[in-house]
């Protein structure tokens, strides 16, 4: 009874308590200093010496030009991100001023009031012209721009060229077609999947809905509401489902896989198609099925077409707290130029986000063509806003087609579901 | 712990004590000034988490107000009448109960019956025994989870190689967390494998603290060996059940690890969320902090209310008996 009656006081005194919740106030400093010491955060990588050589190629270079800076770079890892950046928001002392970000934590990072607006900047400098347009719309909210897109992430599609030509079939030109291939590649192999992709695979699933026409939501001013369950979407949803089948990729198998777990079953030599990133390529090229496989883009539902797919990457942004606003500015344009995204393709293979950087690097490596050729077609991006990181922590997308998948509900029942769970979080609710 | 020696010396000033009223007085604070200690570590390591749970569970509290981006905004009680409100919390709610009554009871089974079958085994094999429970008991949650996926893996897994090559072909591939209760049985299984051993030590150790001469009376009295159990030992253990089965409700209750682990979250499309998972998605993923703190009042208030009614209960009958 006393443990009652002490949080019953407890309750009373949280009602009563005048105190708020702790809150910081990060407002930016004003100050522009242009010496001392720049600091910049960076993600690890499994091949982390590949990123520091061209890295500190670009600080000293940076540091040659400005006499009395020093720029300390630190690396941090991409999985304790979130708590990293929550901390650098919170306490501006210990933020960097330059950090490297997933293009889809921007929204929620702006909304927190922790990068500041380099519209100004960007339009500025020459080279910014020549920066992909669907990536360039990625780092948009409200009007004000908040990073550089630094490198992307594109997937396509691979297939396994030994099956096909065993088989005698050829790369499908539409969608629909390469449901009907996976399905007859099945029906002939029945040990492999006809095409491996998942039900917790939000990238691969995306530009299904896309290519018919369907949406993730509307903007309507700053404010979004959703669109996956209008007629468009969930035809491109059935799409999507219709491979999670008994004929394609068993729900028993497939409705848990996420992207790596799809990209897995290919590289194990289970799946005679996949669809994977150009990120991908190099542990596919060290697997079993090296040599036996090719990549093309991702048909839409029209020969010729291209479905539209997901624009991941990582952008270079400037924290909203910095001391040293313009000395930030001048290195992200320096180490996210186009100089060093030259380097760094060189170095590490990662995408390039100017068009006519990408173009040269398909040039040189021919393995990356199918990708950059996505890339040409066309990219779409995730709602600009910081509810996104609400709906991918819901599992909002993948529950929906995980219940189709399953047979729990159609597909009609499950977008409605879907739309309004995304409603509630754009609503922040 | 360190009321230990205090408590020792306790009878001292009570015996001395002046005046009767003024003994009385002391008589009556003096367990408060032996607790001061324990109690200020408790106020500060609990009592403060505690309000700041119930302060944060009565705003609109995400990541923008954290920072100061946007306003404070006192709400009430609006993320209560939300969640109460969410049919998800209440399918969520019930696979908790369901989960983790039956995790308890077969956990207290499991456990109950090793430790009876300990005190007739040969001292070596009892040995085996408890080291291969205390091995199971020392290995970390998320350890433990990770080795028992990987044994029910669909395809590389033992099991299905051997239930497979053991001619059940309806194994081959399949997939264990595919199911709702087929996934919450896998997870209920490993979590039986590591709580079990608790149980079995301490009712062990009851089980030898009970004194012989008792057990000889009720022989020479004429008890059978199940009336033996039940009318004897049964009453003499059950402050040691008692306590093992408040601490089972409570662990089960706030599974977290083996649920994250197991189920990738929450399992498909989330049908195997529990209290602690949802409360963590909506509060840390989500960074809906005010919300994520209701879940968590709402799951000490449940688990206070759950352990009080236990402990009463147990009382009643304890009076009658």
């Amino acid at each position: 009874m006393r443990v009652v009656r002490a949080l019953g006081l407890l309750c009373a005194a949280a009602l009563l308590a005048s105190c708020a919740p702790p809150q910081s106030t990060n407002s930016p400093s004003g100050a522009d200093e242009t010496t001392g010491t720049l600091r910049v955060w960076l993600f690890t990588e499994v091949n982390q010496e590949a990123k520091e050589t061209v890295v500190e190629q670009a600080v000293a270079e940076f540091e040659a030009a400005h006499e009395g800076v020093t720029v300390d770079v630190q690396y941090i890892p991409v999985e304790s991100r979130a708590e990293r950046f929550q901390a650098a928001f919170n306490d501006p002392a210990s933020a960097p001023d330059v950090a490297e970000f997933g293009n889809t934590d921007l929204a929620g990072y702006v909304e927190a009031g922790g990068l500041a607006d380099i519209r100004a900047d960007l339009e500025a400098w020459d080279e910014y012209a020549d920066m992909d347009p669907g990536l360039a719309v990625s780092t948009v909210v409200e009007g004000g721009n908040y990073a550089l897109p630094w490198y992307v992430g594109v997937r396509a599609l691979y297939y396994r060229t030994d099956v096909f030509d065993e088989l005698g079939l050829e790369p499908p030109a539409t969608l629909d077609e390469l449901a009907g291939t996976a399905e007859e590649i099945r029906a002939e192999r029945p040990e492999l999947l006809g095409i491996s992709t998942g039900g917790a695979y939000t990238y691969a699933f995306l530009p299904f809905l896309w290519a018919h026409g369907g949406e993730l939501a509307e903007a309507q001013g700053t404010h979004f509401a959703s669109a996956i369950d209008s007629a468009a979407s969930v035809e491109g949803i059935t799409a999507y489902t219709d491979l999670l089948t008994e004929e394609i990729c068993p729900p028993q198998t497939c409705a848990e896989m996420t992207g790596n777990d799809s990209v897995q079953q290919f590289i194990a030599g289970d799946a005679a198609m996949t669809i994977g990133g150009d990120f991908n390529r190099l542990a596919v090229d060290e697997s079993e099925v090296a040599g036996d496989y090719a990549v093309v883009p991702l048909p839409g539902t029209e020969a010729g077409s291209t479905a539209p797919a997901f624009a991941g990457g990582n952008n270079l942004g400037v924290l909203a707290g910095t001391e040293r606003r313009t000395l930030a500015v001048e290195f992200l344009r320096l180490l996210g130029g186009k100089e060093y995204q030259r380097r760094m393709f060189d170095a590490m293979g990662n995408l390039p986000t100017f068009t006519d950087v990408q173009a040269e690097a398909a040039e040189a490596e021919p393995a990356i063509e199918p990708f950059v050729a996505t890339l040409e077609a066309g990219t779409r991006f995730v709602p600009a806003t910081g509810a996104w990181t609400a709906i991918d922590a819901q599992a909002v997308l993948p529950s929906m087609l995980q219940r189709v998948a399953g047979g729990q509900a159609t597909v009609d029942e499950a977008a409605a579901e879907a739309a309004g769970r995304m409603d509630d979080a754009f609503d922040g609710r | 712990m360190t009321a230990t020696p205090v408590a020792a010396a306790a009878p001292g000033p009570g015996r001395t004590g002046g005046t009767p009223s003024a003994g009385r007085a002391r008589g009556r604070l003096e367990p408060w000034i032996y607790l001061a200690p324990a109690l200020l570590v408790l106020a500060g390591l609990m009592g403060y988490p505690l309000y700041q749970l119930v302060n944060v569970s009565f705003f609109d509290y995400r990541q923008p107000q954290v920072t100061g981006a946007e306003p404070l905004e006192f709400t009430g009680l609006d993320n209560y009448a939300r969640l109460l409100g969410d049919p998800e919390f209440w399918t969520v709610l019930g696979n908790t109960a369901v989960f983790a009554g039956g995790c308890v009871l077969a956990t207290l089974l499991v456990g109950v019956l090793l430790a009876v079958l300990a005190t007739r085994l040969h001292p070596w094999v009892r040995t085996a025994l408890f080291l291969a429970a205390l091995g199971a008991w020392a290995t970390p949650a998320v350890t433990g989870s990770a080795v028992w996926l990987f044994l029910f893996d669909p395809t590389l897994g033992l099991v299905n190689q051997v239930l497979s090559g053991l001619g059940l072909s309806g194994f081959e591939g399949h997939s264990w967390t595919y199911g709702k209760w087929s996934a919450f049985g896998l997870v209920g299984a490993e979590v039986v494998w590591c709580s079990f051993p608790l149980v079995m030590v301490t009712v062990y150790a009851g089980i030898l603290a009970i004194p012989q001469e008792v057990l000889e009376a009720a022989r020479l009295d004429g008890a059978s060996a199940p009336r033996l159990v039940w009318h004897v030992m049964l009453p003499i253990l059950r402050p040691v059940i008692t306590t093992v089965t408040i601490l089972s409700i409570i662990w089960d209750v706030k599974i977290f690890t083996q649920i994250y682990v197991m189920t990738g979250g929450g399992g498909i499309a989330g049908q195997n969320l529990v209290l602690n998972v949802y409360g963590y998605q909506q509060a840390f993923a989500a960074n809906q902090y005010g919300l994520g703190s209701a879940i968590g009042v709402v799951m000490t208030l449940l688990l206070l209310g759950t352990t009080l009614v236990y402990l009463r209960a147990l009382r009643r009958t304890g009076e009658e008996l």
